[in-house]
């Protein structure tokens, strides 16, 4: 599976990239007219008024707090995992199975909030925590075993995790942790409400959340750059048999990638599920996952780039709720928008 | 019996859009390009297809326009890649996100729009034979072409100079450029061509196979044909029976619903997608060197059948999958 | 056919590869060009096999000049390379590598190519299965089927890039054997080689290229004196005489111990092993590709698990341990493909020594730069310790991998250590290693170039197929014996003898 290894290393890059500050700006901004181009495309296809769409998608979520508060409460798991990508991409994996991860973590996030909701909330809510990036974790770690042992690919052992994530959260939505009222698809009964996440009055905001995805994007900036751990990876991901012969044990950097991504995408669905939610649905991972694979490439896994990134992704989502209210189109355009920007900024990065 | 035959003819409908698509994806990754793009591709196509039938009312210009939407993705993937030398995989991936949040986009007016659909077109005489006629001749055209595109595939690759070229330009291009070939035109070419195959496969589920359009209707069939062409070893044949068993999975889980009230459709649904990965997970374990060092262990009267047994299950990729083309 | 070329230039940056060449090459010969790497022999053949298009000046085939724009319009004008490692399918039969992509026309049928082939193959004395996979054949029946592929498909010219690296001297005779009879019907050939005695036995004419021209100007009748040959190729100051030191190094202390090892890779089976290789000298390991030296080096490197034995290194049992395990006592392996398999090419020099510092949560890259300028130094690098692997030279990439073995390294397993370096830098990539025997090291090498075992080895063991020979002391052996046991002739005798 050679061709998972074409990540350059933007580490030995950075410096290069520097001494070029315009040449370095040109491209996105190139990549960003095209991304531009076709959804306005898109949009005149199906008869809108772009600019009015535009005012909804980019600036629609800073129009009110409310919006404003989702639009955090949406980058604070969507960072989350970008962060967490951008451990496996280091190590030249691409984890699709992120998704299932998420749904793992919100899923064993609930397990201690079930069993004994009688507890103090704020232990409760460490133990969510941890149950919920341990999950997460041994999600990915299945992943590992399949690619390790069983020769899959992780992008397929990943993509088939996400189904059976999926079907478990269904499974335990309409089975075993069913509503007492009847079961329903809407999701299981909420939490008592004070096991939710201290949120702003009036607000959806729990700034909780924004706050442990920042301090997880420092510490992997931190880990990734300067430490032992960080440059073994690296280097694992850049060539593992070079990597072998130098010493390091390769499977089990591998593994520790997965691992650490699938315990802060676990982290997510923890949120997802404390804080946004207040009860496991079925959809709990809202495809967030691959929105964060979407982030981490166009930051090329960079951790400077991910926040901002991470941030303007959330806002376009957002933004674009209210465009079948107010303007009668599709949501799904947000995505169009997200998707276009990734792909022009992956042309732009074209070797000369 | 009478069943069986219905069961069996139902799970050759039931898998023509994923053979189709695997036939397709499988010329790609032959000439060494890998279409990650699959589940957008087929989502967008069958949404184009299934507009352009009912705009029209031609079903033939809708089967064309799938293709033809197909092919483009192809031709952006070859662009980013081939041309400007991007990972297939990363480029892949976003295409396979985009072309889904396109069709849910353009394809908002045409939800659950009931529309065309390709006509049952049992084939007169052979429809009659016992056996063979329920299983293989009476169906619609759409069911036909999947079954003659495996042969014809395996032809293709297998059986002329063509395919020489092809399995060439994904084993070894440097090998092909040497020989006069271009290989980049050469590998667009296949990639586009399995992108319009990809594509018909998508107006196959719109036109026939669910007979209208929904919001993500395919429900990410195809990435598991992208998991089943790595199953099938590149091989069409062996592509075709995991295609099959796949539908034959799917219709298990059907026929257990009413078995089984308890269990819930949407995990009934999901069921298959997991026992596929979990198939594919024991046929390579099987294949693995680990476990022919395990057979090795055994008396040796058991050895020699075992481990051709495992070099049989043994699918290797063609060497030069994925990786960029540089001139020798 | 008559191939010329007039003012030929090619320049790679600021390098001119090839200087305002004019040569001309007659039909019906065998025409050696000769030169040291980088002198633009390479360079030279691709623009004639239209791998490369010239910045100036022209080529003429039968006097008429004519631009190429690929390999496959070279071929169509009658132009076929052989490339060292041949570009062949290796998943392919021999029989459908003739057919892929060949000229419209050429073959009729499947049946038609078989006979075309096998007449051919006959004609040549090449032995051949045109059912065989080319990954199941050795780089010598690679070659062959590679050039009746180019003559089947209208070579007029053959062009042979360093055809005898790599190849036993069986199959070499028979190359020279073929070449003589292509020549002979009428075709030109164009021998690229390093090796003088090759040329002078078997072309017609030479050409010797230094620093992208020809030197002296045009081509010169074979024979020519061997002193005149170096003197050109490498200027004055060429042809020192090789060193060699014997050591008289007779009870050290085993580094690696082999007690009754069987072991596997592929086809390949070593069966009942008994070796013990001694610190303090260079083992050079020769015979034919695929004889059994990667597996042993591979099981040496703790890379491959015994089926049955135990492997002892400096006297502990590490038998199936891991490559970790036999890293950590002290054996360093170092690869053919350097940056495929030996370093991270997008890190640099000091990330290389930043991962090997080993302990410690947080990389010191303070030391990690230091230990990094003292190995530029030491080594003569050309490189900054920030400089990225795989910018570096060839041969700089062979000194920044020796430099990265540690200094208590007790074992250094090198496979092919001066591949495709100029001979400067083989030069000092053998001095270091042979600083390293006297430092008490055990090196043991394999190399497909008897010369290069029989300059640096102490001892000699030789591997035929996948049986593995005693040592032989260097100073017991001859070149013309050494060529004789990889061939297989006489090596029963001396196993016998041995035990």
């Amino acid at each position: 599976m050679l061709w998972l290894r074409q990540l350059p290393d933007r580490y030995t890059r950075m410096r290069l990239d520097r001494l070029k500050p315009l040449a370095s700006l040109t491209r996105p901004l190139l990549a960003l007219l095209a991304a531009f181009v076709l959804t306005t495309i898109a949009l005149l296809s199906s008869g809108v008024a772009p600019l009015e769409a535009y005012r909804l998608i980019l600036f629609g979520a800073f129009s009110t707090p409310v919006r404003l508060s989702d639009m955090i409460m949406l980058a604070a798991p969507l960072l989350l995992c970008s962060v967490g990508l951008s451990i496996t991409f280091a190590g030249g994996l691409y984890n699709l199975g992120v998704e299932g991860q998420m749904i793992a973590g919100a899923i064993a996030a609930m397990v201690p909030l079930r069993l004994w909701p009688d507890w103090p909330p704020l232990l409760l809510w460490l133990l969510a925590g941890l149950s919920g990036a341990a999950g997460g974790a041994l999600w990915a770690l299945l992943i590992g075993g399949l690619r390790r042992y069983a020769g899959v690919s992780e992008i397929f052992a990943g993509l088939g995790m996400n189904f059976l994530a999926s079907g478990l959260a269904l499974y335990l939505v309409l089975g075993p942790w069913r509503r007492q009222t009847s079961a329903s698809l809407s999701g299981t009964d909420l939490l008592p409400r004070e096991l939710w996440l201290p949120t702003v009055d009036r607000l959806r905001l729990a700034p909780a959340a924004p706050v442990i995805a920042l301090i997880a994007l420092v510490i992997v900036w931190w880990a990734l750059t300067k430490t032992r751990w960080g440059l073994e990876v690296r280097a694992v991901g850049l060539n593992p048999a070079a990597a072998a012969r130098l010493g390091i044990v390769t499977a089990r950097r591998m593994a520790e990638t997965l691992a650490a991504c699938g315990a802060l995408a676990g982290t997510a669905g923890m949120l997802q599920v404390v804080a946004v939610h207040h009860a496991l649905i079925p959809n709990i991972s809202s495809g967030i996952g691959l929105l964060g694979l979407l982030v981490a490439l166009l930051a090329r896994a960079d951790p400077r780039w991910l926040l901002p990134i991470a941030v303007a992704f959330a806002a376009f989502t957002v933004g674009s709720i209210q465009l079948p209210l107010t303007l009668g189109i599709d949501s799904a355009i947000a995505g169009v928008l997200q998707g276009a920007l990734v792909l022009f900024a992956l042309a732009t990065r074209a070797r000369r | 019996m009478e069943q069986l035959l219905i069961d069996l003819a139902a799970v050759l409908a039931a898998a023509s859009p994923l053979v189709i698509a695997a036939m397709g994806e499988t010329l790609s990754e032959r000439a060494g390009v890998i279409n990650l793009s699959l589940d957008g591709t087929m989502l967008l196509s069958a949404m184009t297809g299934f507009a352009v039938a009912l705009i029209t009312g031609n079903l033939i210009l809708g089967f064309i326009a799938a293709a033809l939407v197909g092919a483009l993705v192809a031709a952006v993937l070859g662009l980013f890649s081939l041309t400007l030398g991007q990972s297939q995989t990363a480029v892949g991936f976003v295409l396979a996100l985009l072309c889904t949040d396109l069709s849910s986009f353009l394809g908002a007016p045409f939800a659950r729009v009931p529309g065309p659909s390709v006509p049952f077109t049992p084939i007169p005489v052979l429809s009659d034979l016992p056996v063979f006629g329920p299983l293989f001749f009476r169906h619609d055209p759409v069911i036909y072409a999947s079954l003659l595109i495996v042969p014809f595939t395996a032809f293709l690759l297998y059986g002329t100079r063509l395919g020489l070229i092809v399995r060439a330009l994904g084993e070894r291009p440097a090998a092909v450029y040497a020989r006069g070939v271009d290989v980049t035109r050469w590998r667009y070419a296949m990639l586009i061509a399995g992108g319009a195959l990809v594509g018909i496969a998508g107006a196959a589920f719109s036109l026939d196979l669910k007979q209208g359009w929904s919001y993500r209707h395919t429900f990410g069939s195809g990435w598991i044909v992208l998991a089943i062409v790595i199953f099938g070893g590149w091989r069409p044949w062996r592509v075709a029976l995991g295609c099959y068993l796949f539908a034959a999975l799917e219709l298990v889980a059907t026929r257990s619903q009413s078995a089984l009230p308890d269990i819930p459709t949407q995990i009934v649904q999901v069921a298959p997608f997991v026992l596929m990965i979990l198939v594919l997970a024991l046929v390579n374990l099987a294949a693995s060197p680990a476990a022919a060092r395990q057979v090795m262990r055994l008396p040796a009267f058991w050895q020699r059948p075992l481990l051709a047994a495992i070099n049989r299950l043994r699918a290797t990729a063609p060497a030069a999958l994925g990786q960029p083309f540089e001139r020798p | 056919m008559h191939i010329a070329v007039e003012h030929l230039t090619k320049r790679f940056g600021a390098v001119c590869a090839n200087d305002r060449l004019t040569i001309s090459f007659a039909a019906g010969q065998i025409h050696g060009v000769l030169g040291e790497n980088g002198a633009g022999k390479s360079t030279l053949m691709k623009l004639l096999a239209g791998y490369l298009q010239p910045d100036e000046g022209r080529i003429l085939f039968d006097h008429a000049p004519r631009r190429l724009s690929g390999p496959g319009d070279a071929l169509a004008v009658g132009v076929g390379m052989v490339h060292q490692e041949p570009l062949d399918i290796p998943a392919f039969t021999a029989l459908e590598n003739l057919l892929c992509a060949a000229p419209p026309g050429v073959f009729r049928s499947r049946r038609a190519a078989q006979t075309a082939l096998q007449e051919l193959a006959e004609r040549l004395g090449f032995p051949v299965d045109p059912a065989a996979r080319l990954d199941q054949l050795t780089v010598g029946q690679r070659q062959q089927i590679e050039i009746m592929r180019l003559l089947l498909c209208g070579a007029r010219v053959l062009i042979l890039d360093e055809p005898t690296t790599g190849i036993t001297a069986a199959q070499a005779r028979s190359l020279f054997t073929a070449l003589r009879q292509i020549a002979a019907e009428g075709r030109t050939v164009l021998f690229v080689s390093h090796k003088l005695e090759e040329v002078a036995e078997l072309c017609h004419t030479v050409t010797v290229l230094r620093n992208g021209q020809v030197v002296p100007p045009g081509q010169l009748p074979m024979p020519q004196p061997q002193e005149y040959l170096l003197s050109l190729m490498f200027g004055e100051a060429g042809a020192e005489p090789p060193i060699y030191r014997p050591l008289p190094l007779i009870d050290a202390p085993p580094v690696w111990e082999l007690h009754r090892v069987t072991a596997r890779s592929g086809t390949l089976q070593l069966v009942d092993l008994n070796h013990r290789f001694a610190a303090g000298r260079i083992i050079g390991l020769a015979g034919l590709d695929g004889s059994g030296q990667q597996v042993l080096l591979r099981l040496l490197a703790g890379q491959l698990a015994p089926d049955r034995g135990r492997v002892l290194v400096n006297g502990r049992d590490l038998t199936g341990a891991g490559p970790i395990a036999f890293r950590q006592a002290g054996i360093e392996y170092l690869p053919a493909d350097r940056l495929r398999d030996g370093m991270i090419g997008a890190l640099s020099l000091t990330d290389h020594f930043a991962l090997l510092q080993g302990r410690g949560a947080l990389v010191d890259r303070r030391a990690a730069e230091e230990a990094a300028r003292q190995a530029i130094a030491e080594y003569q690098i050309k490189a900054t310790p920030i400089t990225p692997i795989a910018a570096l030279s060839g041969g700089n990439q062979q000194r920044a991998m020796l430099a990265l073995v540690p200094p208590d390294a007790r074992g250094i397993l090198a496979e092919q250590p001066t591949r495709g370096l100029d001979v400067a830098s083989a030069r000092a990539i053998w001095g270091r290693l042979q600083a390293r025997r006297d430092a008490g090291c055990c090196v043991i090498f394999a190399s497909p170039d008897l010369d290069e075992i029989m300059e640096y080895s102490d001892e000699v063991i030789v591997c035929f197929a996948g049986r593995i020979g005693p040592p032989i002391p260097r100073a017991l052996l001859s070149s013309a014996r050494l060529a004789e046991l990889i061939g297989g002739v006489g090596f029963d005798a001396l196993v016998e003898a041995v035990a």
